[in-house]
């Protein structure tokens, strides 16, 4: 418990330079009675590349999911881009006060998820105009124009008038990054976005997030993959037990793990990879 | 023997009933389909308001026999004056358009649910992509949830409609001249039960197929997802089909 840095300390190191992309205040979410996070802090400057470690059970994704309101917390605040989500309790539960907000603050942060999530009845060319053109209302052939460059760069140009279930994992997950890049987002979320995949197919995924990465676009990825997440990321977070244990950058995280939570977690992670 | 003459005949008179069997059809598919897709969306409802009555009319009309319903609108419903009275009279005291609302009402039930089938088979990660992209309710369901859901529902809903083709034949006890109707005429007239009902039933069987056969080209136009991914320059094919 020594460890894990106040609030306020943790303020201070992060405020320093660029504007904040994202901030979460004291997020607490529960399901029932059962608190999944217990009141987390974390921010993103513009430009940075955060990965989110931990466990299973640790409430990793669900912190993510919290950032484009997928998961609406029960307390705190999510501010993205200076524009703070209301949020009301209605019987009970939190809800978001204006949805059109919340649907506003989803066009800017794009979510690639766990299990793809390609709409099966579009190709892959209509999975990535279908928000650009129905929610953000640009122009189609421009849109069109856009996603087959985009497809172009994720390795999959010959794909496009495929459906998603003729492609493999790993392509399906770099159409999904596609798509979500076709929203032209100033933040990227990213929640386990190789946990699904067969081994020989996570190389050609991370592959391309690198590649995102390195244009310097704000990124939240909650992964399992360290050797990933040590040479993507400029800061790491390691969540444990709803609560962030310890956070910094990759170099002194992974080489220097002060607490002893992130010690064990590193070593059963080391283990498990190659 | 067989009479070919007579099966002919028979054959020419009761096509004449098609017109009536496919209007009651279509007249109840289209109205009910429509009671259908609300009662459905009650259903899917967590408002126990539109839950619970929506859950009641499907047990109903579910429970009972359509017979007893056709009877029910065209017998009961003259017994109240107020009925009588009002401007539905002229509709109501027409057997064909008993004949229609009953099926169209006990239609709905089946297809009510159906329908929620279909919507509630919908990936619910295809649609929290939908709304984690800025979708609204409205959009979603418009783009991503009702797509999906008519694909996976067009199998059971075509089944409903072969159903409703047979269940007009019950409109012939109220007076209505269609296929079985004209047939039980014609029995009444020439005591050959045989010969009436096999051509009536192969008239049945015939618009059936034609109506299965429709359903089929439609699935399989709606599916290009099931069928083989278009060949291309790498020209690898389905390596993995995991997502569905």
């Amino acid at each position: 418990m020594s460890e894990r840095l106040e609030t306020s300390e943790r303020l201070e190191t992060t405020g320093r330079q660029g504007a904040a992309a994202v901030e979460l205040r004291d997020i607490r979410k529960s399901y029932g009675t059962l608190e999944v996070l217990h009141g987390v802090s974390l921010d993103a400057r513009d430009g940075e590349v955060i990965s989110i470690l931990g466990s299973s059970g640790s409430g990793k994704s669900t912190l993510l999911r919290c950032i484009n309101m997928l998961e609406v917390p029960n307390a705190g605040t999510v501010t993205v881009q200076g524009e703070t989500i209301r949020t009301v309790m209605r019987n009970g539960q939190p809800e978001p006060a204006d949805r059109g907000q919340v649907n506003r603050l989803r066009e800017k942060a794009a979510m690639v998820f766990q299990s793809f999530n390609l709409w099966s009845h579009l190709t892959i060319l209509e999975n990535l105009v279908e928000a650009p053109v129905h929610v953000q209302k640009r122009d189609k052939r421009e849109c069109l124009a856009e996603a087959e460059a985009l497809l172009e760069r994720v390795g999959i140009a010959d794909k496009r008038h495929h459906y998603p279930a003729h492609l493999s994992g790993g392509q399906q997950q770099r159409a999904a990054i596609a798509r979500a890049l076709a929203m032209r987002p100033s933040i990227m979320l990213f929640d386990e976005p190789t946990s699904a995949l067969d081994p020989e197919l996570v190389g050609e995924v991370l592959k391309v997030i690198r590649n995102i990465a390195a244009e310097g676009r704000t990124m939240l990825i909650v992964t399992h993959e360290m050797a990933f997440a040590r040479d993507v990321s400029s800061r790491v977070v390691f969540l444990h037990k709803g609560l962030i244990e310890e956070e910094g950058p990759p170099s002194e995280l992974f080489g220097n793990p002060r607490s002893e939570r992130l010690q064990q977690f590193l070593s059963r992670e080391n283990r498990r990879e190659p | 023997m067989l009479d070919l003459t007579f099966l002919g005949e028979t054959f020419v008179t009761l096509i004449g009933g098609i017109p009536l069997t496919l209007q009651l059809t279509a007249l109840s598919v289209v109205s009910g389909g429509v009671l259908a897709f609300v009662l459905a969306l009650m259903r899917s409802s967590r408002n126990p308001f539109l839950d619970v009555p929506a859950r009641f009319y499907i047990f109903a009309f579910r429970g009972t026999p359509l017979l007893v319903q056709i009877f029910i609108i065209y017998y009961g419903l003259s017994q109240f004056p107020a009925l009588r009275q009002s401007v539905l009279w002229p509709f109501l005291r027409e057997a064909y358009w008993c004949a229609a609302i009953a099926l169209a009402l006990n239609t709905a039930a089946y297809s009510a649910e159906v329908i929620r089938g279909g919507l509630n088979a919908v990936p619910a990660g295809q649609i929290e992509a939908a709304r984690s992209f800025g979708m609204t309710r409205a959009l979603a369901f418009r783009r991503i949830i009702m797509p999906l859901a008519l694909r996976q529902m067009l199998p059971a809903y075509s089944n409903e409609i072969i159903l409703m083709v047979k269940a007009t034949a019950l409109a012939s006890t109220i007076t209505l001249m269609e296929i079985t109707g004209i047939a039980a005429k014609l029995i009444s007239q020439s005591y050959r039960p045989v010969e009436v009902f096999v051509c009536a039933g192969a008239i049945y069987l015939a618009l059936n197929f034609v109506i299965a056969r429709i359903f089929s080209k439609l699935q399989y136009a709606l599916t290009p997802e099931k069928r083989e991914a278009p060949a291309t320059a790498s020209g690898n094919r389905i390596e993995e089909a995991r997502h569905v």
